[in-house]
């Protein structure tokens, strides 16, 4: 009995602290798909491509895979903007956004993974940081720093993007162009514009994402696709483009995720997440918190 | 033209393609062709969905290894005639398409890619758990030495098989392209929402459309085992069916059953060209290439070069606009 309250706390503990996790993987989805209305399936690709960055810096410069990848957000950044700009002008503006866009980022998403192969090889890569061993207990409750440390960034980023939505004057766009890119227009501002920003800003989030998925689990270029379930259920289930919603939703798969690994099994959590995106479907597609 | 001699016309390529096969002579021929060929059922069954109604399926290997896998689980169990694994194989896969787009196909067209694309992740999960059909281990099926009733090689006659379920999936890919269906196809794909304002049964024909394209995945998958001859999850779901399909109806073109057609032949024979000569991985990096590069620059495809035809078919089926 004793044990089994343990594993229970223990899993819903790390189910909370894996959700953090989640949800900064899945924070740039929920800009580019929740509110820009862009179904960029690549995400997952662009993340593994700032695993490696981190990677890279790590190894070659034994630097903090989390600083590197700050730094590298820049660059993230001008990767969106120029995939946007393609984009718009083949998919957008002759309106064919559904079939011919999807293929297209399904293609960047390959094309992504079959590089990284090249270059980097299937084998697993992993990084060096002083937080990765260690944990803490409270009580019987174990708080990995491996998983602690990623749960906090998220945090970090979710609220920093929170406050960039809610506040400054471009963030508010962004939402406009969400609701009513028509009526922008009017108000004279360009919804291209704002688009190509926000879609940079998604794609730049994938860098930080990156290093904190490789600080969690060693990665290889295929790892990215378990990764599109996951992000897409919680983005949908956090009703799109919602910053808080993504993240209690993120936070419910995790837990949702930990309890199947713990009883049934680790190989069964990938179908966790396919579960919940199409039940989230056929019951409330709006999401928990989406407007209707 | 009408369905029938459209058909006869397809059985007479298709012999002289087999005759032609035999002449040569040499197996490499046989296991190059059937993956050419396997490509033509899949990149056809593909466009059923996507070229017709406009609708993404990225999940072509949840479809296509449930079809594969339902040849372990018979072989193991009682070992029937390829025909009907093939059939059990469609029959698979086509009730996995309908219940996919029973849940998702009512909302906007980008969940149903989403849910496709989760789905083969999940099917992949499922099967790596099932101990029956060899689990992570991957199963082992004994190709027979000799075809039944015919004086062909084995691979010969998977090869046969597969000719054949070209000439299936062409001849009703055409045969939607110049019926009603195609027509209420075609409406979905260009205004679903006037579609549905008139009266056309969006939803039905799209249920439709989805059986059957993920039914012939899954014929196409049946006879797999006995190509590959050991069967394991990273194999049957690979991502490479996947960028393969979807990229040979777009680069040939989506409109018409011509495309897949050029498409698969071009791509699958450059494939396994490249394959050979310079590496696997990289030749998959072509592709992905030419998938982008196609739907950026010639949105038509190769058929879209020769546009004039083209257009004015395009025309008819849109009701004259």
């Amino acid at each position: 009995m004793d044990l089994s309250f343990n594993l229970l706390g223990n899993a819903i503990m790390s189910g909370i602290l894996l959700g953090g996790f989640y949800a900064a993987v899945s924070i740039g989805v929920s800009i580019s798909f929740g509110m820009l209305d862009i179904v960029n399936i690549a995400q997952p690709a662009f993340i593994l491509l700032g695993s490696y960055v981190a990677y890279i810096a790590n190894t070659w410069w034994g630097a903090d895979p989390i600083l590197a990848s700050v730094i590298a957000m820049p660059l993230f950044y001008l990767l969106g903007v120029a995939i946007y700009t393609v984009y718009e002008i083949s998919f957008e503006r002759r309106g064919d956004t559904s079939l011919r866009g999807l293929s297209f980022f399904f293609g960047l998403l390959f094309i992504t993974e079959v590089t990284l192969v090249l270059v980097f090889g299937v084998d697993y890569r992993l990084v060096e940081a002083r937080y990765i061993g260690p944990s803490f207990f409270l009580g019987q409750i174990e708080f990995p720093l491996r998983l602690l440390v990623p749960f906090l960034v998220a945090l970090v980023m979710l609220g920093a993007l929170q406050l960039f939505l809610s506040r400054s004057f471009l963030g508010r766009a962004v939402q406009a162009v969400a609701q009513d890119p028509q009526a922008l227009r009017l108000m004279a501002a360009n919804p291209t514009r704002i688009k190509r920003i926000a879609f940079g800003i998604s794609i730049a989030t994938a860098s930080l994402a990156g290093a904190v998925l490789i600080i969690i689990q060693p990665v290889e270029p295929s790892v990215g696709r378990d990764y599109i379930g996951r992000i897409f259920a919680i983005v949908v289930l956090g009703g799109l483009g919602s910053m808080s919603g993504t993240l209690v939703a993120a936070i419910l798969l995790g837990i949702a995720e930990n309890f199947t690994a713990t009883f049934y099994g680790p190989s069964w959590s990938p179908a966790v997440s396919f579960g919940i995106l199409l039940l989230t479907l056929a019951v409330r597609p709006s999401g928990l918190f989406g407007r209707a | 033209m009408r369905n029938t001699t459209f058909v006869a016309l397809l059985v007479v390529a298709a012999s002289v393609v087999f005759a032609a096969m035999m002449w040569i002579h040499n197996g490499y021929v046989f296991f190059a062709g059937y993956v050419v060929l396997q490509y033509i059922v899949l990149a056809t069954a593909w466009n059923i969905l996507g070229g017709y109604t406009g609708y993404v399926n990225f999940g072509i290997a949840a479809f296509f290894a449930c079809g594969a896998y339902s040849t372990v689980v018979l072989e193991k169990l009682w070992s029937p005639p390829l025909i009907v694994m093939i059939l059990a194989g469609g029959l698979v896969s086509g009730i996995i398409g309908l219940g996919t787009g029973y849940l998702t196909l009512r909302l906007r067209g980008t969940f149903f890619g989403i849910a496709t694309l989760a789905l083969a992740v999940v099917a992949q999960t499922l099967i790596t758990n099932w101990d029956f059909v060899g689990g992570s281990r991957g199963a082992y099926i004994i190709r027979p030495e000799h075809a039944p009733l015919l004086p062909l090689d084995y691979i010969q006659y998977l090869c046969l098989w597969m000719l054949i379920l070209s000439v299936v999936a062409l001849a009703t890919a055409r045969a939607i392209e110049h019926s009603r269906l195609g027509v209420g196809f075609a409406t979905i794909r260009d205004d679903e929402l006037a579609a549905e304002a008139s009266g056309v049964p969006t939803l039905r024909l799209k249920l439709i459309a989805t059986v059957l394209s993920g039914g012939f995945m899954g014929m196409a998958g049946a006879p797999l085992p006995f190509y590959v001859t050991y069967l394991d999850p990273s194999s049957g779901f690979n991502l490479s069916y996947a960028v393969n399909t979807i990229a040979m109806p777009l680069i040939g073109g989506t409109s018409s059953w011509v495309g897949p057609l050029i498409g698969a032949i071009l791509l699958g024979t450059l494939q396994q060209v490249a394959t050979v000569t310079i590496s696997s991985a990289l030749s998959l990096l072509i592709v992905g290439l030419m998938l982008v590069g196609f739907v950026v620059a010639a949105p038509n495809g190769i058929i879209g070069w020769f546009a004039p035809a083209t257009r004015t078919r395009m025309r008819r089926l849109r009701g004259g606009r």
